[in-house]
């Protein structure tokens, strides 16, 4: 089974499928427009110490998300993963 | 007819415009390079048509300054106006939903899929007919930074045409996905090694390393090539072969005399002190061409492989969580290093900051306490002979002011900054041409703008000496100067000349035989007061007159504060 869970808490090299973006109006339409939007797959790459951005790969992309903006970002982990 | 480049962020339109026009505009390899847009003319059929190069933007709805350049110019667009959109043949789904949104313009459209053979390695196939006849417009696989394609681009930009389509921009993404279900196939493949490093790097511990290894080698191979260049190769010339003209030239115009004192300056011993003499041909040669333009060309080699590498929004994600303490996020990073050369170019990109609040703080730090190239050349010839901890405390204490200034300005100033957001480019080896291009294109820029001002402030040192202005200036100016900062009344001359130029402020303290305590303060003094007068026109520009105002408040108090300050305390700890 799968649930999901905010991208600060996905571990790095985790994979998933974003379940929904929350925030206001300006944050989601540029996410939108940069790719990150419900449905699409990502891969966390890193996340820094202390509050500092998440970088997650969207296709050929990798992108880093300020960690106010990422932990209002669910990520649907897979379910294989989860277990290990 | 005009045409105009769009597209994403970083996916090489001024590289296409570069390439069109034959002209040269910086190309880099992060997002937020490009944040005014620039015009250039190309031929057609024989023609001159004009391109613009707009800044980088994800939609038609603007959340920056530079993507509200380009919003609006796409509003003023004519009818018959092209539009040449460029993506990013690797990263085509996002560069479609931009493409789309453009097509409801209604606009004659040529699509160039940029980077097309990065696509092919990273296993991207784009099946361009198929593309051309779902959009409707002329597709060209190009790559700008060689210059392939763009023949074939140029003849395809006299065939644009209007998209026959209308796309639903609610249902733009679900249209994206049919196009490129149609027209690209991705075959999988292993990581490389630039991937990995690219990864690594952004790591917290394996980055920060990383980090403080590429900026440490930086400034080592900044200082190594600056220094060398001048012991090895302009000092030299400047002592040996022009000395001797010089001199030639001082006896054919009598050894004194007004025009003698303009070009030559004053002898010292019967001989040039290019650092005293003040001449336009002495002085005012040797400051701009032997002390800074060897440091200027060093700091821009380097920054440029940064640049090109694509190192530079790395960093920018690691800084970010400092960053925060005074209210810009990590992408701020870069207008301070750019500043670092000039503050010119630092004060424009500005404009990569989001909100007017981060522009503010970020355009007020860079003008404040970052030193350019040219300032800090002359800083390292002026304090260097009182030895390493001369240089240490003075850009010690220029970094403190930068963060405590920043720390206070973001307590103080309303509302929050927003958070970073921004892509990460894959690393890529710098293209060798295009960046021995840039670095040559950075170095005619300061020769054009920076030299002019350089002698105008030489004549101006050497008439306000002559006219005894310096002496008028320097009574009235005493409490501050002498009294509160300790630095003897001759000083202001060149605290008056920082005006103009930073570096041959410096220069004239010089002759002062100042102490260290004295020549301490007086560079961070000149680092901080006020920006020099092209860096001003710039934030007038930029900030407008009330914000350029406050800004030059806070200059002037930080000034006062951390010269007297500075003055206090090495009275006590050095004497």
């Amino acid at each position: 089974m799968s649930h999901a869970r905010d991208l600060v808490s996905m571990r790095s090299g985790q994979k998933g499928v974003v379940a929904s973006v929350h925030g206001g109006l300006g944050v989601t339409k540029r996410l939108d427009a940069m790719g990150i939007r419900p449905g699409v797959n990502l891969v966390k790459v890193a996340g820094q110490l202390f509050g500092g951005p998440v970088v997650v790969q969207v296709g050929n992309a990798q992108m880093a998300v300020g960690f106010g903006m990422a932990k209002k970002i669910l990520v649907k982990i897979e379910a294989q993963q989860e277990e290990s | 007819m005009k045409v105009a480049l769009v597209g994403n962020p970083n996916v090489g339109k001024s590289a296409v415009f570069n390439r069109l026009t034959g002209a040269s505009v910086i190309v880099s390899n992060y997002p937020g390079t490009t944040v005014e847009f620039t015009r250039g003319t190309m031929r057609l059929g024989g023609q001159p048509v004009e391109v613009v190069d707009l800044p980088g933007t994800y939609s038609l709805e603007p959340t920056c300054k530079a993507e509200e350049v380009t919003a609006q110019a796409l509003e003023e667009l004519a009818p018959g106006d092209v539009i040449l959109n460029v993506v990013d043949s690797t990263n085509l789904e996002r560069g479609l939903g931009l493409t789309l949104q453009l097509t409801r313009l209604r606009k004659p459209m040529v699509l160039a899929l940029n980077m097309w053979d990065e696509a092919k390695h990273t296993g991207v196939q784009i099946d361009v007919p198929v593309l051309e006849k779902s959009l409707g417009v002329p597709c060209v696989p190009v790559v700008a930074i060689t210059g392939e394609g763009i023949r074939t681009l140029a003849e395809k930009v006299r065939q644009a045409a209007v998209p026959p389509h209308e796309f639903d921009n609610a249902e733009r993404w679900r249209e994206v996905g049919n196009l490129l279900g149609n027209a690209q196939k991705l075959s999988h493949r292993h990581h490389t090694v630039l991937e990995r490093l690219g990864d690594a790097s952004l790591r917290p511990l394996a980055g920060t390393a990383i980090a403080f290894l590429v900026l440490g080698a930086s400034l080592g191979a900044i200082w190594v090539l600056g220094e060398g260049l001048i012991r090895c190769a302009l000092r030299p010339f400047f002592e040996e072969a022009w000395g001797p003209l010089m001199l030639n030239l001082s006896a054919l115009l009598g050894g004194r005399g007004l025009l003698h004192d303009l070009l030559i300056g004053k002898l010292t011993e019967g001989g040039i002190d290019y650092g005293g003499s003040f001449g336009l041909l002495t002085t005012g040669l040797f400051v701009p061409f032997a002390a800074v333009l060897p440091y200027v060309f060093s700091f821009y080699l380097v920054l440029s492989i940064l640049e090109d590498s694509g190192y530079l929004p790395r960093l920018a994600v690691l800084a970010d969580r400092f960053m925060h303490n005074v209210g810009l996020h990590g992408m701020g990073m870069i207008p301070m290093l750019l500043g670092l050369g000039c503050n010119v170019p630092g004060a424009l990109s500005g404009r990569i900051m989001e909100s007017e609040r981060e522009r503010f703080i970020c355009t007020t730090l860079m003008s404040i306490a970052v030193p350019c190239m040219a300032q800090t050349a002359m800083i390292v010839g002026l304090a260097g002979r009182h030895g390493p901890q001369a240089l240490v405390l003075i850009f010690g204490t220029l970094l403190l002011v930068w963060f405590v200034l920043g720390v206070i300005l973001n307590g103080l100033l309303k509302g929050e900054s927003p958070e970073i957001l921004v892509d990460i480019p894959p690393y890529r080896v710098p293209y060798f041409k295009g960046l021995l291009k840039k670095v040559w294109m950075r170095l005619v820029a300061f020769i054009f703008e920076a030299v002019p001002f350089v002698l105008v402030g030489v004549l101006l040192a050497n008439l306000l000496y002559s006219l005894g202005a310096i002496d008028l200036v320097g009574r009235l100016a005493e409490p501050v100067v002498t009294g509160l900062m300790g630095l003897p009344r001759e000083s202001v001359g060149g605290l008056a000349v920082g005006f103009l130029r930073k570096d041959v402020a410096i220069g004239m303290l010089a002759p002062l035989d100042l102490s260290f305590r004295q020549t301490v303060v007086a560079c961070v003094v000149l680092a901080v007061y006020f920006p020099c007068v092209a860096t001003f026109a710039v934030m007038l520009r930029e900030l407008g007159a009330l914000k350029t105002l406050k800004a030059s408040a806070i200059m002037a108090l930080t000034a006062l504060t951390v010269g007297t300050l500075m003055n206090l305390v090495l009275r006590v700890a050095v004497g």
